[in-house]
């Protein structure tokens, strides 16, 4: 559910793609925890780069109903290198971009909007990268 | 040495052609070609908003100055089609590039012209030394009503400004004039959806008789002549206005075309002649001088007075060039799903 508090506090990894990466087993995560899943909390901040490749894919033709009038829309789960990986849609989506391997940039976009007066939530999407 | 030190665009991808709105309405599609002086123009997908588009310009105005976004002591964005009617644009923006906190936040609205008065306000506080570096946006994502001549150009785009001084400048702002006057000639009213407009009226009263009178007093003040500039960029709601007005001051078409970007971009509004100057900025040599105007409906004009420095040629490659989104990697729309995009027609979701 999109609400204020939640947009407010997920600021950090929705708008600027902010986590931290564990200094003991070097492990990613976004959006930050405070123990590392190995115990360490010796964690420290860290920006998921730009660009990543597409490591697999799917294509929702069924959506949940605040997406519906958006089907079909494209998941993608991107590999941004030293293992971090990131469940987001694929804007702009054309059936040729779902390969895996394809090269993806982050752009920043409208993820859902609390119907026609609620507040509106922003996040980071997938987009293909010109071949 | 005070002037722009990072500048970025941002257009979208999607497309759609003069001829496929035509087709709907049943309209010659030469006839609006030729009257209006553009073959195609961008179209924002349905989760871009003028928010998103100057997330993305910003985040290449910033590559290219190469500061930290927690430097900017402002940034503001112009824009006649913000997501919200009550909270900023640009504190959204603001947290997404990462500057939020201390700095000085507003959302401008003056028409097409809101760019422009974000990029003089921000060189105005760098200048007075009330801030180190302050970023100014114009985006706008307008529509016009379905079957409307503003339809065949309302797009959409964004240009990001940031202003500072020392070694980093890469075009100095030389000189700058505005001119302003009450002149109706385009406008929407609250609760509108559509802007409506004056149709002629927005010509020669409003258009014509602004630019000229901001650019004149500009070119006296400076003391310098048409001929003294490289590249002339002025506001363009179509692709016949800016040639005409440019000629009309006794600048040549070879100064103009670098920065008129409407043939197949259409207009942008706020981000109109700002994303124009983004693509001179991507091209111009140092010592190059560009002269800048806009206009805004209502009515005014910003006129700017640049000067390309070393510095240029060296940050350009750092973020994506204007040309790159307006020529490369397109997706064309057919009227229905453009329609759907722009929320001009809705699925019924009940069962």
């Amino acid at each position: 559910m999109t609400t204020s508090a939640r947009i407010w506090r997920e600021k950090p990894h929705r708008y600027r793609l902010e986590g931290v990466r564990c200094k003991k087993c070097g492990r990613t995560w976004v959006p930050a925890r405070q123990v590392c899943p190995c115990g360490s909390r010796g964690l420290s901040a860290m920006v998921l780069p730009e660009e990543g490749r597409i490591l697999t894919w799917t294509v929702v033709h069924t959506g949940h109903p605040e997406f519906s009038d958006s089907t079909p829309y494209a998941l993608v789960v991107v590999e941004f290198g030293k293992g971090a990986r990131l469940l987001m849609q694929l804007a702009d989506f054309r059936r040729e971009d779902l390969k895996i391997g394809r090269k993806v940039k982050v752009e920043f976009r409208k993820v859902q909007a609390a119907g026609e007066s609620g507040v509106l939530c922003y996040g980071y999407k997938a987009v293909a990268c010109s071949e | 040495m005070i002037g722009i030190i990072g500048y970025g665009a941002y257009i979208p991808r999607y497309r759609i052609k003069v001829e496929e709105i035509a087709k709907v309405w049943g309209a010659n599609a030469e006839n609006y070609k030729r009257g209006l002086g553009l073959t195609e123009k961008s179209v924002p997908a349905p989760d871009q908003d003028v928010i998103t588009l100057s997330a993305e310009a910003a985040k290449n105005a910033l590559k290219r100055a190469g500061i930290p976004a927690n430097a900017l002591g402002c940034l503001y964005i112009g824009s006649e089609s913000h997501p919200y009617a009550v909270k900023p644009s640009a504190t959204v923006v603001a947290d997404a590039i990462g500057a939020a906190g201390h700095l000085h936040v507003a959302s401008l609205e003056f028409a097409c012209k809101a760019g422009s008065e974000g990029m003089y306000i921000a060189y105005s506080q760098v200048k007075a030394g009330v801030i180190q570096y302050g970023m100014a946006i114009g985006a706008d994502t307008s529509q016009g009503a379905p079957g409307d001549a503003l339809e065949y150009s309302a797009s959409a785009g964004a240009a990001a400004y940031i202003m500072g001084q020392g070694p980093k400048v890469l075009a100095t702002v030389d000189w700058t004039h505005s001119y302003a006057t009450d002149t109706p000639d385009f406008w929407r009213r609250e609760y509108q959806h559509y802007p409506r407009h004056g149709s002629r009226f927005t010509g020669e009263p409003a258009y014509f008789h602004h630019i000229t009178s901001c650019a004149e007093a500009l070119l006296k003040k400076s003391g310098m002549k048409p001929k003294d500039f490289q590249y002339a960029v002025f506001h363009q709601p179509n692709g016949k206005f800016p040639m005409a007005v440019g000629a009309k001051l006794g600048f040549a078409r070879e100064q103009m075309v670098t920065g008129w970007l409407v043939p197949t971009l259409g207009n942008t509004y706020s981000g109109a002649s700002p994303i124009g100057l983004t693509a001179i900025l991507d091209v111009a040599k140092p010592g190059d001088r560009i002269f800048m105007c806009s206009f805004g409906s209502g009515a005014g004009s910003d006129g700017f007075v640049f000067t390309v420095t070393k510095a240029a040629p060296k940050v350009r490659d750092l973020a994506p060039k204007t040309r790159d989104y307006l020529d490369k990697d397109r997706i064309y729309l057919d009227y229905g799903t453009y329609a759907k995009f722009r929320k001009k027609i809705l699925k019924n979701l009940e069962d």
